[in-house]
């Protein structure tokens, strides 16, 4: 190996590291809130893209319908005056749709906000109701989400992939694409984000005390149901920019989600699923590790970079106290 | 009287049933496979349409129980049983090689004559006990291979790399391609894998261009075969790249665009029907699919994959005639189905979409090398035909 090998190894294991580390944040967040592990979170990535490649070429993709139904579930759920934010949310959606066909720059704020609104729409219909249940069967229903999600976006947008034009073409070197930069500016920006939101915002802080002690929270004045909804739109909107970004990249089809949240977890899993900087850094091991073995031994990547988990498991295990559910 | 007269009705209305002959066919139409399948189902749904208005099968009306697999094995092997029990006469199907395989112990143990639609070689060969009431009309890795390294050849390439999919069409490839490159002299310097949802294939594509290869292989199928391509253009490798046949759907070309220009593929002949010679035996009736096809389903929505569905009926049919001739499948289902198979196996000559078929009682794919191959090229996002073994 050469010092130009090498450095390509690098820039691609972080270009990778830094998906896998949004979405392992995403889910230590959306863990530490609701308990929920949030599977279908690739789903919701890839639904970002591919609604866009729909609304470019003039159609409507059925991830709007899906998110209306559900918006509508929600308000069925909520009557009265709660029932007015789905209700307003959607049909400003749906209008958006119908103006944003054919033209990118509206096509892609659509494209966010649908996700956006379908991941909160899922935590008020799916997981709200069962807030109580052991997490256990907050996996089973995220499972089965991700089970759904994955049919209907066959269902959608059918089986081939889809690559959206980049945002930005052309490379800054070789083995660097300014659309790799936008990638890397993106999750730089992201965590700078969720760092002042968390450090200064009010908000950030009730959700952060909801997840330290969600009784404690409660007895201070925070909503757990509001604190749930806010994780997963945190998280869902991390999802679909993500998803923009990188489609280019890497093309966009139904089935490629699963794989990236599903490393995105390995590393959250490395961080315990609570600690943020260090399911980051997790994130960027996994990238790396995955870029180099697929140098090394490409036939047995994938058994590698899951193989990370044992360690981290077992390390786990040693330091375990019993938690209460 | 009353219980002679529905005695009667029962036995007029149960004659009239099995007038019908009910064929079989399982497909992929959802799952991995989909893009496989659905044309596929596409074409029997066609079929089923022309054999309604022409009146059916030596005067027999035909029935097409179409189900779904989902391009799962359990599920393909749980519809052949049902379709067993339905009475069906033969079985089509299925799309991928695993449910192909998982689906020849089910149809041996009923003796039921079964065409699959899927690639792997291992699925007719050899014809041991179960296999010898299994036939299928795609042609073989094997086959492929001889094309693509035959055309190496042809362009003075002495080393190739390989990168492929890690499951069954992958290592396949690998398997095959590697074998016969060897025999005919190259050197395969580097043998990659990749999973088809992979995200980046930086690594395996940077060991590649190291090694310096003349030539590298793609051993993937559809869309995602695009990745491995692009990547290799933008780490500048600048030797011939080929694809399999896999990829010879219109969905690779609009996600591969420009990155694939120039790439090599061995194909069917029907991919590019109307560049073939005139006296390409298998034009004519390519052309006549394709022209249905695209009549009921969109100009240009046409796919090798439906062909080989197409082709799978071309053999069934003269089949059918001949077997009704000897039994009368409403007399004796076991004895019909045993005869069709004896006939389907008795096919010689017979012009198809993807080439000529002739089967025996070794041979169970009947394709001949010549008939069954040519080489493309992707130029200006079209399909050209660039080489014919004839």
């Amino acid at each position: 190996m050469d010092a130009t090998i090498l450095s390509f190894l690098l820039l691609d294991g972080l270009q990778n590291g830094v998906v896998y580390g949004l979405l392992a944040l995403s889910l230590v967040l959306v863990f530490a809130v609701t308990r929920v592990i949030l599977v279908p979170i690739g789903e919701l990535l890839m639904f970002a893209p591919l609604s866009l490649v729909w609304l470019l070429e003039g159609k409507l993709p059925g991830t709007l319908w899906l998110a209306l139904a559900l918006g509508g579930a929600w308000a069925l759920m909520d009557r009265g005056r709660g029932a007015l934010l789905p209700l307003l949310g959607g049909v400003g959606l749906f209008l958006l749709f119908l103006v944003a066909q054919g033209r990118p720059f509206l096509a892609h704020g659509a494209a966010v906000l649908l996700v956006v609104y379908l991941g909160v729409a899922t935590y008020r219909v799916f997981f709200q109701p069962m807030r109580g249940a052991t997490v256990l069967s907050l996996l089973i229903m995220a499972v089965g989400l991700h089970v759904a999600y994955q049919g209907l976006g066959l269902v959608f947008f059918g089986p081939e992939q889809f690559r959206p034009a980049p945002l930005l073409s052309g490379e800054v070197m070789v083995g660097l694409s300014w659309q790799g930069v936008l990638v890397l500016l993106f999750a730089a920006l992201s965590l700078a984000g969720l760092y002042l939101f968390f450090r200064f915002s009010l908000f950030g802080k009730a959700l952060l005390a909801a997840a330290e002690n969600r009784l404690g929270a409660r007895l201070s004045g925070i909503r757990p149901e509001e604190a749930g909804m806010v994780a997963f739109g945190i998280a869902s909107l991390l999802a679909a920019l993500s998803g923009l970004l990188l489609a280019p990249l890497i093309n966009a089809a139904y089935f490629m989600g699963f794989m990236l949240g599903l490393k995105g977890f390995v590393a959250a899993i490395l961080g315990g699923l609570a600690s943020y900087p260090v399911a980051f850094l997790g994130a960027l091991l996994v990238g790396l590790f995955e870029s180099f073995t697929s140098f090394y031994a490409s036939a047995y990547k994938e058994a590698l970079v899951f193989l990370l988990l044992v360690p981290a498991l077992f390390y786990q295990s040693l330091r375990a106290r019993t938690v209460e559910e | 009287m009353k219980r002679w007269l529905a005695a009667l009705l029962v036995l007029a209305l149960s004659a009239m049933a099995q007038e019908v002959l009910k064929v079989g066919v399982v497909v992929s139409a959802t799952g991995p496979a989909a893009s496989l399948g659905i044309p596929e189902r596409n074409t029997f749904l066609m079929l089923q349409e022309m054999l309604d208005r022409t009146g059916g099968v030596a005067g027999r009306k035909v029935q097409f129980i179409i189900l779904d697999d989902a391009s799962d094995t359990t599920q393909a092997v749980r519809n052949t049983r049902r379709l067993v029990e339905e009475g069906v006469v033969a079985i089509i199907g299925t799309t991928t090689t695993p449910a192909s395989l998982g689906m020849i112990p089910v149809v041996a143990e009923a003796k039921v004559p079964m065409i699959s639609l899927a690639a792997s070689k291992d699925i007719i060969h050899p014809v041991d006990a179960q296999r010898f009431w299994v036939f299928k009309t795609p042609q073989t890795e094997e086959l492929m291979a001889r094309a693509i390294v035959a055309d190496m050849v042809a362009r003075g390439v002495k080393t190739v790399g390989y990168i492929g999919f890690n499951d069954a069409y992958g290592e396949g490839w690998a398997r095959f391609f590697e074998a016969e490159a060897k025999a005919k002299g190259l050197q395969v310097v580097a043998s990659e894998r990749y999973a088809r949802t992979d995200t980046s294939v930086t690594g395996q594509v940077l060991r590649i261009i190291a090694r310096r290869p003349d030539a590298v292989l793609i051993g993937a199928s559809g869309t995602p075969a695009v990745l491995p391509q692009r990547t290799l253009r933008e780490r500048g490798y600048a030797g011939l790249i080929y694809q399999t046949h896999g990829v010879a759907n219109p969905d690779f070309l609009r996600v591969g665009g420009k990155d694939v220009e120039g790439t090599l593929l061995p194909a069917g002949p029907i991919l590019v029907a109307e560049q073939l010679p005139s006296t390409f035996p298998s034009k004519r009736v390519a052309l006549d699919y394709i022209q249905r096809y695209e009549a009921k389903y969109g100009i240009g929505s046409y796919s090798t994959f439906g062909a080989h569905a197409w082709d799978a009926w071309l053999i069934l049919k003269p089949a059918l005639e001949r077997a009704l001739k000897r039994v009368d499948p409403a007399k004796d289902l076991a004895g019909f189905r045993s005869a069709l198979r004896d006939e389907i196996e008795a096919t010689r000559n017979l012009v198809a979409t993807h080439g000529v078929f002739t089967f025996s009682k070794e041979d169970h794919l009947g394709l001949r090398f010549e008939d069954a191959a040519v080489m493309v090229q992707i130029e200006g996002g079209r399909w050209k035909l660039e080489r014919i073994f004839r």
